[in-house]
């Protein structure tokens, strides 16, 4: 039986079933509960189109996002390459809608599954090399995936794109951003729960002992390179099944989206949001997919309120300042939002003492 | 045979581009071990600097050369004492970000002052350099840039050998507690070697600015040519640069030449691949790569 608890000051745990609990206490139940409930019948009832639009827009990036944490923050395996992966996923779920006329609740697992045998072949350099070499190798993958959109232009549509129909679910039409903001985050939420729960079992604590150090894992009896594999597969999943969300959300894709910039964007949300923390990457998507919105709108601003060539002239400020974010987070808290959080947290839980 | 030989030119007059602009790239690798993603607008800041005291400001080309390199020495400088000291012992993929934002906030800067159009700079080079050999031609502007890379190989050659500062250089990238436990000043090395590494970025950045005039986008955009050209070559190897960067310029005019032309945008991603599964550490690099 539960037994209400506190959070306790300390780290008094005695067992390993403690360690790995994802609730502490009841509290933590409860302020789950509260937060599904405004995720799910207070949000989407009080925002603007535009705000749902935003939210939505946050939602498929953070599912990606959290893939790419479970392998760059979890495994330790860096990869340049998502913003490709995330393409391959909304570009088969495209061409497997327009052409194979798949359903919407077949596609888009198709596309999460297709997505990951593509990234386990862009994971095969992992058996040789690591670190910075793997990093090079993914960012080439980057390169041949981007020149695949473009060039395959029987199955891609090449420069022009393919336009993905409305879909629908047990005959309800998802072309209203409000539908749609329930399929993002029923997904979400899914998905938030097999990440957590994957990091608890042995599967996610071999990631884990990969990415502390990888000659102790060998010795430990862990098989390195198909569990670095597996962990691409997953990741690639994450990237392929948001791209997926993509593709149907936009209903329009061609290859532009998809280019590195996209993944540097994921690996800055992981980064900014904290390394080897799901909250994390969902609290990195939220600020970067907000800071973008903010940014394009102060332009947009001064292109109204003053004369259109200061708005031109500033536009590229935001690059300056999105870039500046991500230096600054490094700097000063390299461990990310999640580890803000955690403070303020622990503030509240140490008070009055919390020195 | 006409058309292989137009090529091949070109391929050569190419490689030696991308050879003299993965120097400085190399140089900071060598010493820190840094993977730096913020190289071409490195490249770019330099050009720039150049065009503005050249053309803008009308100085004379000498002096503004001298101005250019004294001041990229000191940007490298300040990069490496703000942004890249506080990452010592931090994780890879930090560092790496770290330069990733660097990039993003230069270009930003660079757009926001230049705007995205290409800038000339005035005509200083001698026309009598260029060279005829029956129907090809070589620009005067592209035998300056081999004169260029092979005065930068020896004279760098020779600073890694001989200088006591080249052999700090190259004790802290061969191991880092060593060259601490032996006195030397590994904090000073890194400074020194992102100074040198910004200021050979400048030089590079001019001569790609003589040839194809001053752009932002396509000056960093060069940055991500330089990683096929160094991961060839062998990533600490500064002769290997120079090979590793003429083997790509050739291989990417004979796809365009023979097979087709937007392969050749992708055809050293596809050989960089090919190599890192086959010899990672490149044709030159010291072979010291862990597989576990």
């Amino acid at each position: 039986m539960n037994k209400l608890q506190f959070h306790p000051c300390g780290n008094f745990r005695e067992s390993y079933y403690e360690e790995i609990r994802i609730f502490e206490t009841d509290f933590g139940r409860l302020w789950m509960l509260i937060g599904l409930m405004l995720l799910f019948v207070v949000i989407p009832f009080i925002s603007s189109p535009y705000m749902l639009y935003v939210l939505n827009t946050m939602g498929i990036y953070a599912i990606a996002a959290i893939g790419l944490n479970l392998l760059i923050g979890y495994t330790g395996q860096i990869s340049l390459g998502h913003g490709a992966f995330f393409g391959v996923g909304a570009y088969t779920a495209a061409i497997l809608a327009t052409r194979a006329g798949f359903p919407f609740l077949l596609a888009v697992p198709a596309a999460g599954l297709v997505t990951a045998a593509v990234g386990m072949v862009f994971g095969l350099p992992t058996a040789r090399l690591k670190h910075l070499y793997l990093c090079i190798a993914t960012l080439a993958g980057q390169f041949i995936l981007e020149y695949v959109f473009v060039q395959w232009e029987r199955l891609t549509g090449g420069a022009e794109g393919i336009v993905v129909s409305e879909a629908s679910i047990f005959g309800i039409g998802l072309g209203d951003d409000r539908v749609f903001y329930y399929v993002i985050f029923v997904c979400f939420v899914v998905m938030i729960w097999i990440a957590v729960n994957l990091i608890r079992t042995r599967y996610g604590r071999a990631f884990i002992a990969i990415r502390d150090n990888d000659r102790a894992a060998e010795g430990m009896g862990i098989p390195i390179f198909s569990y670095k594999l597996l962990s691409f597969a997953i990741s690639s999943f994450y990237a392929g099944f948001a791209g997926a969300l993509y593709a149907y959300y936009m209903m329009c894709i061609t290859p532009e989206p998809f280019n590195l910039w996209l993944s540097i964007e994921f690996i800055a949300m992981i980064i900014i949001g904290g390394l080897g923390s799901i909250p994390g990457s969902v609290f990195g998507s939220i600020f970067i997919v907000g800071l973008s919105e903010i940014l394009s709108h102060i332009t947009q601003y001064l292109m109204n309120v003053g004369d259109t060539g200061m708005g031109i002239t500033i536009a590229p400020l935001r690059e300056f300042i999105f870039g500046l974010a991500i230096v600054l987070f490094i700097i000063f808290e390299p461990k990310g939002l999640a580890e803000v959080w955690r403070i303020i947290r622990s503030n509240f839980r140490l008070w009055p003492f919390s020195y | 045979m006409e058309f292989f030989l137009q090529l091949l030119v070109n391929g050569l007059s190419l490689g030696f581009l991308y050879a003299v602009s993965a120097l400085g790239f190399v140089m900071i690798f060598k010493s820190s071990s840094v993977l730096n993603f913020a190289h071409g607008e490195l490249l770019a800041i330099g050009a720039f600097m150049f065009l503005v005291l050249s053309a803008w400001a009308k100085l004379p080309i000498i002096l503004a050369f001298a101005i250019t390199m004294i001041g990229s020495f000191a940007l490298g400088f300040v990069v490496e004492r703000l942004f890249l000291r506080p990452l010592i012992g931090e994780a890879l993929i930090e560092v790496i970000m770290l330069t990733v934002g660097l990039a993003i906030m230069f270009k930003g800067i660079m757009l926001f002052i230049f705007g995205g159009d290409i800038h000339d700079y005035p005509k200083f080079l001698p026309e009598g350099l260029s060279m005829e050999w029956g129907a090809i031609q070589i620009p005067s502007v592209y035998v300056a840039t081999f004169v260029i890379g092979i005065l930068f190989l020896i004279i760098f050659g020779l600073f890694f050998k001989y200088s006591s500062q080249g052999i700090y250089m190259r004790s802290v990238a061969d191991n880092q507690p060593a060259a601490l436990s032996l006195g030397v000043h590994v904090k000073r090395v890194f400074a020194l070697s992102w100074a040198i590494a910004a200021l050979v970025c400048a030089m590079s950045g001019i001569v790609l600015g003589i040839i194809n005039g001053v752009n932002v986008h396509e000056l960093s955009s060069i940055g991500l040519k330089v990683f096929p050209v160094v991961i060839l070559g062998g990533l600490d190897s500064i002769g290997g640069a120079i090979i590793g960067g003429v083997i790509i310029g050739l291989l990417e005019t004979f796809t365009g030449g023979y097979i087709s032309t937007s392969l050749r945008e992708v055809i050293p991603y596809i050989v960089l691949v090919i190599i890192l599964m086959v010899r990672p550490y490149g044709l030159f690099g010291l072979v010291e790569i862990e597989r576990v």
